[in-house]
């Protein structure tokens, strides 16, 4: 299960662009063996290093500058995450040492991925504060899940605010088995599959003998 | 009034989890060996089991070879085959269905999935791939999830959601010859943006959408993706229930499916959020940029103040015309178009013609049922005729995995739905269009619109 989700403070590192997608986060080439692990180094490989498939850093990409090192706070433009529905950028963001991403949105299935990986996916009540500053890496960033709140060194006085709905909040607050959680409700399910079997037994038809042709 | 998307959400409603999420019931679970190897084997690991194994289903698409004669573990990157061989073993161990590389049913998974039955309207269906939202086309509630969420599917049938939000897009008005289900869905994309689908569901409506043919629907809800949608759907009607029926997979009675569909006719279009779109205003599009939503008429120029990492990464200025840059390479198939009405309208363009010297034609049609029936339509001798590598079915060159690919730098005209920096290759620019355009390119040299290749008697 990830590490439980409560308060953090970390280096912010920002990628300010819109659409940034699962392809970029880990290319698929980086994707090399059936394991959610091994993929911190191929996280951002194409733009983190000077040539494809090799390990020289890019100087001008962000995450490689001195101030940006140990980031874990990643802040960025709108639709982060489009693209694949790979959890393995997720994987990769996480190894690296992600915490939380600050983004004017997500894709739906990289929202999804995050909360069930312990990344904590933000986007501010008020995220156009975040134009204000220079972003010039290694800011420090302190989120506080339970009262919802952000707070960013180089805007002092100012509060962030974001809003998460109650069940990802308890996954990364509490760092929840999901699968287990729902099988608690064994009951439910069981009942629910009964009257289902009676209102579309087509659903359920058995297909042992169906040979895709 | 309820919507269709209301209906067959109320219809698995299980029960409500919390305020705002529901416990939804999952009638199918696809799995791929990309990402659903990672879910069976992380399942297996924490050592639960999968509830309901006859409805679950594992293909093998992403990793295959697409070589002809490719061998049982033949994969196009190296170190590829561990999926392949890993994907199988727990499939088999779990119990669910698996159609391996050389089952004559095997394909891309949205494509196999409609043709084998295993799609079907009303059923409630994830799959840890973006463009699950394909299935949709069918009036299945479809959508992709990640292979955590995969494996909550697998050991509890159900997965926890928050209902989205929906928004009804409105397509009138008749399709103009020469247009097709690939130029209206980029023109959605560019004219409203890569995440102007607000993680909605979409349901596509009005007698443009009536008038395609399935295989055109599956393309339109495929790229529901790129618009950054939650899924797309289309109320099943007579064109679906007579696509569906007799499949293997599909129930030989098709009562309850003819009563759902007329339920589904019943059901308000009605919605808060409305995008509107004339179909007759449509040209044929292609794309110049590293997103989907970076798409323009064929005869229209790259914007004149483009960004400039996109402008820079595809090898182009702002303002420059689109048509009669010079390609290397041409790719059909994919999810997107690689179904057989997708290589019929290239073929008809490539037919007596030649790929243009030095440009590379792959055509790797979307599955093995694909490849027959365009075969015994001679489909293939048109391709091979013409220049092209006549594939084995998967993904192919819709991604790249590692291995061999176009060369860096190199200008790709595709059928495929990604244009995103290295989605075919390091380097590689992906321009995306129907696949008559991507024909027409091959054939030019230089990307092109059907019309412009001169006809074939001057030829001769
Ligand atoms: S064809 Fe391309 S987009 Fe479709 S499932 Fe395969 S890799 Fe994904």
């Amino acid at each position: 299960m990830p590490e439980p989700f409560v308060k953090h403070t970390g280096t912010a590192v920002a990628l300010l662009r819109d659409h940034i997608d699962t392809d970029q986060i880990i290319p698929s080439r980086e994707m090399k063996t059936v394991s959610r692990k091994g993929l911190a180094d191929g996280l951002f490989a194409g733009w983190r290093y000077a040539e494809p498939g090799g390990r020289h850093p890019n100087p001008d990409f962000a995450l490689n500058a001195q101030k940006a090192h140990g980031a874990s706070v990643l802040v960025t433009g709108k639709n982060f995450g489009c693209g694949s529905s790979r959890e393995h950028a997720v994987w990769a963001l996480a190894e690296y040492g992600f915490r939380a991403i600050i983004a004017e949105s997500f894709n739906s299935i990289f929202h999804g991925n995050c909360l069930r990986n312990g990344i904590l996916p933000i986007t501010l009540d008020d995220q156009h504060a975040l134009e204000g500053p220079t972003w010039t890496g290694g800011e420090t960033v302190t989120i506080d899940l339970p009262t919802q709140t952000v707070a960013i060194s180089c805007l002092p006085e100012w509060v962030g605010r974001f809003a998460i709905d109650d069940y990802p909040k308890r996954l990364l607050l509490e760092g929840l088995d999901p699968i287990g959680l729902t099988l608690q409700s064994s009951d439910l399910l069981d009942a629910f599959e009964a009257r289902d079997r009676e209102a579309r037994p087509w659903v359920y038809a058995d297909y042992s003998a169906a040979k895709a042709d | 009034m309820a919507t269709y998307f209301d209906h067959l959400w109320a219809e698995h409603r299980i029960a409500a989890a919390d305020s705002v999420y529901d416990l939804i019931a999952i009638d199918r679970v696809l799995l791929h060996e990309r990402t659903g190897s990672v879910a069976l084997s992380a399942l297996a690991e924490k050592g639960y089991n999968v509830r309901d194994p006859s409805r679950a289903f594992a293909i093998m698409d992403h990793i295959v070879s697409f070589r002809e004669g490719r061998g049982r573990d033949e994969a196009r990157s190296p170190g590829g085959d561990a999926f392949i061989t890993q994907t199988r073993a727990m499939a088999k161990a779990a119990g669910i269905h698996l159609i391996d590389t050389d089952d004559p049913a095997q394909g891309i998974v949205h494509v196999a999935a409609p043709e084998q039955g295993i799609a079907l309207p009303g059923l409630t269906l994830v799959c840890p791939d973006s463009h699950t939202c394909s299935l949709g086309a069918l009036g299945a509630l479809a959508w992709g999830i990640g292979s955590s969420e995969a494996e909550h599917a697998l050991a509890t049938g159900c997965l926890r959601v928050k209902k989205p939000e929906q928004i009804r897009v409105q397509i009138d008005g008749a399709l103009e010859e020469g247009v097709t289900a690939k130029d209206l869905t980029l023109y959605l994309i560019s004219e409203y943006g890569a995440s102007g689908g607000r993680r909605a569901a979409v349901e596509f409506c009005g007698t443009a959408v009536a008038a395609l043919s399935i295989e055109e629907r599956l393309t339109l809800c495929n790229m529901a993706a790129e618009f950054g949608a939650f899924t797309a759907i289309i109320k099943p009607d007579a064109k679906t229930l007579a696509y569906v029926r007799g499949r293997p997979f599909a129930p030989s009675e098709l009562s309850a499916l003819s009563s759902l569909t007329r339920i589904a006719q019943t059901c308000t279009d009605d919605r808060s959020r409305v995008i509107a779109v004339n179909a007759s205003e449509v040209r044929p599009r292609i794309t110049w940029g590293t997103s989907p939503e970076d798409a323009v008429p064929l005869d229209g120029n790259v914007p004149a103040h483009a960004e400039a990492k996109r402008l820079d990464y595809m090898g182009l200025s702002g303002g420059q015309a689109i048509k009669g840059l010079a390609i290397q390479g041409v790719f059909i198939g994919s999810c997107t178009n690689g179904r057989l009405s997708d290589l019929q309208a290239a073929a008809s363009v490539l037919k007596g013609r030649r790929l243009a010297p030095g440009v590379r034609g792959v055509c790797v049609p979307g599955s093995w049922a694909v490849r027959r029936e365009a075969e015994a339509l001679g489909l293939d001798e048109i391709f091979r005729h013409a220049g092209f590598e006549w594939g084995a079915p998967g993904c192919a060159m819709c991604f790249y995995a590692g291995g061999e690919t176009f060369p860096p730098g190199s200008r790709v005209v595709s059928s495929t739905n990604r244009n995103f920096e290295g989605r075919q290759g390091p380097g590689v620019r992906t321009h995306l269009a129907s696949p008559a355009v991507v024909a027409a390119s091959a054939v030019a040299g230089v990307i092109a619109a059907p019309s412009d290749l001169p006809s074939l008697s001057e030829v001769a």
